[in-house]
């Protein structure tokens, strides 16, 4: 019972920087832009975390770092397909190998410019995100465990998950929002400005993408930087929209799945199944292609997903 | 208020010089990105280009990165083509490389006239079943092909690994999991001292070429590409037309893999595409999803990787700095596209009548 607990525990620590990539990315798709740069802009705001985490030993501000070049990756995004009217598919996969590649760039210039070879973050930020400890609550058997015992980035995205869920569902600005997703015309015609909004959603979409890549970087390696730190985590989180229905607070459950599959092959006992650490590390990839064909062989139709996504806008042609 | 209006399509010389506008400015940005970490960027540029091309050993490395390249370009190109987001090529290319493989590793002792041919039609087959399969949930579900396709990516890099680790790990090789090297007898011979894979690459880039334009297949994939519901009307059997593309787009992703292990790394390892399924979607669309063209793109991202390495050793910066300076090319090429077909126009004093006719 007691391992069964620290998987549960591992699992919550390990959807994080899932359910970032995943409602910055749902964000994005509900003004109707598909951005398959979530793991370029991860790996971005991974590097730009790590690294002013690394010069400045701050927290918030590796945190905010991390959120700006999510942003400005995102811009490039922006730019191309909102004004430029670039095919979305090609500028969002051109984003993703760009940051790839820009993350490994200076990480491994970073690496040329420090005497003892290795990138890794000093003491005092450690301190500053590591599990927290409130003393009464987090002593509290299992409950304590369960709800008590995380780093500050999981209690941040899930109060981002649920204020973006609330955003949406409750206020007119988001109903407006969406609206320019499911029609850009009709949006526009009613007065709301599409431009504005379409940019704003993409940027911040990207710099909470950008969060989730400094999870990636600050956490899972213990603070060590190395190469591909994002790992192919941006991509789940493309998929883990459809999964969650473009609804943020289904994301946050979603994001759990996933991270309990991620974790499961330390915890999974070998007298039960013993199966090579390969098949576990393929399953959230063979899970969620699962889960697109059963979701495609559903008829029901799905009316959260936004009627022009992957399509741009040009206005002339109303 | 600046807005944006269509305007003639630009002639195509107006529209290569536009590109060629963009690639400039690329390489502009690029540079100023160099100079922002203390190097020189023309100096770094030279060295590139020596690097590709200073001996001859050099410029045979910078064929043998392109082979694969232009090949898995060649592959996107056809699903492209049909509008079909095929971004699996590192799949394909992996499962080609797997199939290829078994022959490789455990037939090494047919004859060359029977191994060598059957490593291919394997690689073939391998790329292809990996393609037909988003192909077909695809036609008969519709189920999203761009995240499909991406996930099989991932399933066969695992299968990959999951290979090194058990069933054909070696056992020469004292715990560490790895694929043993391939037998003399089941590696590609060199021409010009390049394995024959540029050969086939430029056999298939004829082929491919002449395919789409000449043939009655390559106008059907042209027009499901353009409309389904016109190929529909037409009397095309667009259902089939796609899944035939896309066994042949992941067939010739899968002779890259076959090309790649049995021909240059001579062995099977997880990375045996290394991004490549990826760069080659960025090859084929700056070439416009032209054979020919991408045959030039490939060798100039060939050069950049090669060249590259070179900047690695000699100013310390990493190999990484291709795809920085590729992505930063296609960023551009992409925004340029836009002033193919449309301006902005500023429009002083809105008239009565709501703008300008």
């Amino acid at each position: 019972m007691d391992l069964f607990i620290k998987f549960l525990v591992a699992a919550v620590a390990a959807s994080i920087p899932l359910l970032f990539g995943t409602v910055g990315e749902i964000l994005c798709e509900k003004v109707g832009h598909l951005n398959l740069g979530v793991e370029g802009m991860m790996s971005i705001g991974a590097c730009a975390g790590f690294m002013v985490g690394m010069q400045t030993d701050s927290f918030v501000l590796a945190l905010l770092a991390a959120f700006a070049a999510g942003v400005v990756a995102a811009l490039i995004y922006a730019v191309l397909t909102v004004t430029f009217l670039a095919d979305q598919n090609v500028s969002g996969l051109t984003l993703t190998i760009f940051g790839i590649g820009l993350a490994n760039f200076v990480g491994i210039y970073m690496l040329g410019h420090t005497e003892n070879g290795t990138l890794k973050l000093p003491e005092g930020i450690t301190a500053q995100m590591r599990e927290i400890h409130i003393a009464g609550l987090s002593d509290i058997p299992v409950a304590g465990d369960l709800l008590f015992s995380y780093s500050p980035f999981v209690y941040l995205g899930i109060v981002l998950a649920v204020c973006a869920g609330l955003f949406f569902k409750k206020t007119k600005l988001g109903l407006n929002v969406q609206a320019i997703g499911h029609n850009p015309a009709a949006a526009d015609a009613a007065g709301i400005n599409v431009t504005r909004w379409k940019y704003l959603m993409i940027l911040i979409g990207g710099g909470i993408c950008g969060i989730g890549g400094a999870y990636c970087a600050m956490i899972i390696n213990s603070g060590v930087w190395i190469s591909n730190n994002v790992g192919g985590l941006g991509w789940i989180a493309v998929a883990l929209v459809i999964f969650a229905k473009w609804n943020p607070w289904i994301a946050i459950g979603g994001s759990f799945v996933f991270g309990a599959l991620r974790v499961l092959k330390y915890y999974m006992p070998p007298s039960i199944i013993k199966l090579p650490t390969a098949f576990y590390d393929m399953l959230p990839f063979l899970i969620t292609a699962i889960i697109l064909i059963l979701s495609s062989i559903s008829k029901k139709r799905d009316l959260n997903i936004p009627g022009s996504l992957g399509v741009n806008y040009f206005r002339e042609e109303r | 208020m600046i807005r944006i209006v269509k305007t003639k399509e630009k002639s195509a010389r107006q529209q290569l010089l536009l590109r060629l506008g963009a690639f400039v400015l690329a390489l502009c940005a690029g540079g100023l990105f160099l100079l922002l970490l203390g190097n020189n960027p023309f100096a770094v540029y030279a060295t590139i280009l020596s690097g590709a091309f200073r001996s001859k050993m050099a410029v045979q490395a910078t064929v043998k990165i392109m082979i694969p390249l232009i090949i898995a370009a060649l592959g996107v190109t056809l699903s492209f083509k049909m509008k079909f987001w095929n971004i699996g090529g590192e799949g394909q290319l992996i499962m080609g490389g797997v199939f290829a493989s078994y022959f490789a590793l455990f037939h090494a002792d047919l004859p060359a006239f029977l191994l060598f041919p059957l490593m291919f039609l394997a690689g073939l087959i391998g790329g292809g079943i990996w393609a037909l399969i988003p192909a077909f949930f695809k036609v008969r579900f519709g189920t999203n092909e761009t995240l499909f396709t991406l996930m099989l990516n991932y399933i066969a890099l695992y299968i990959v690994a999951w290979l090194q680790e058990g069933p054909w790990r070696d056992p020469a090789a004292n715990g560490f999991p790895k694929i043993a090297s391939f037998e003399k007898s089941a590696v590609l011979p060199k021409v010009f001292g390049v394995q024959v894979g540029w050969i086939i690459a430029l056999v298939l880039v004829v082929l491919v070429f002449i395919y789409l334009r000449y043939t009655k297949q390559g106008y059907e994939i042209s027009v499901v590409g353009e409309s389904r519901p016109t190929a529909t009307y037409a009397g095309m059997n667009v259902q089939r037309i796609i899944l035939r593309t896309m066994f042949l787009s992941g067939a010739i992703a899968g002779i890259a893999g076959m090309v790649q292990a049995t021909g240059s790394d001579r062995t099977l390892t997880v990375g045996i595409a290394g991004g490549v399924g990826f760069t080659a979607i960025i090859v084929a669309w700056l070439a416009r999803l032209n054979p020919m063209s991408s045959l030039v793109i490939a060798f100039l991202f060939a050069v950049l990787e090669k060249g590259s390495s070179v900047i690695q050793s000699e100013f310390g910066l990493s190999t990484d700095c291709a795809d920085v300076l590729q992505g930063i090319i296609l960023f551009f090429v992409l925004g340029c596209e836009f002033f193919v077909r449309y301006k902005f126009v500023r429009d002083h004093k809105q008239t009565a009548e709501g703008g300008t006719k």
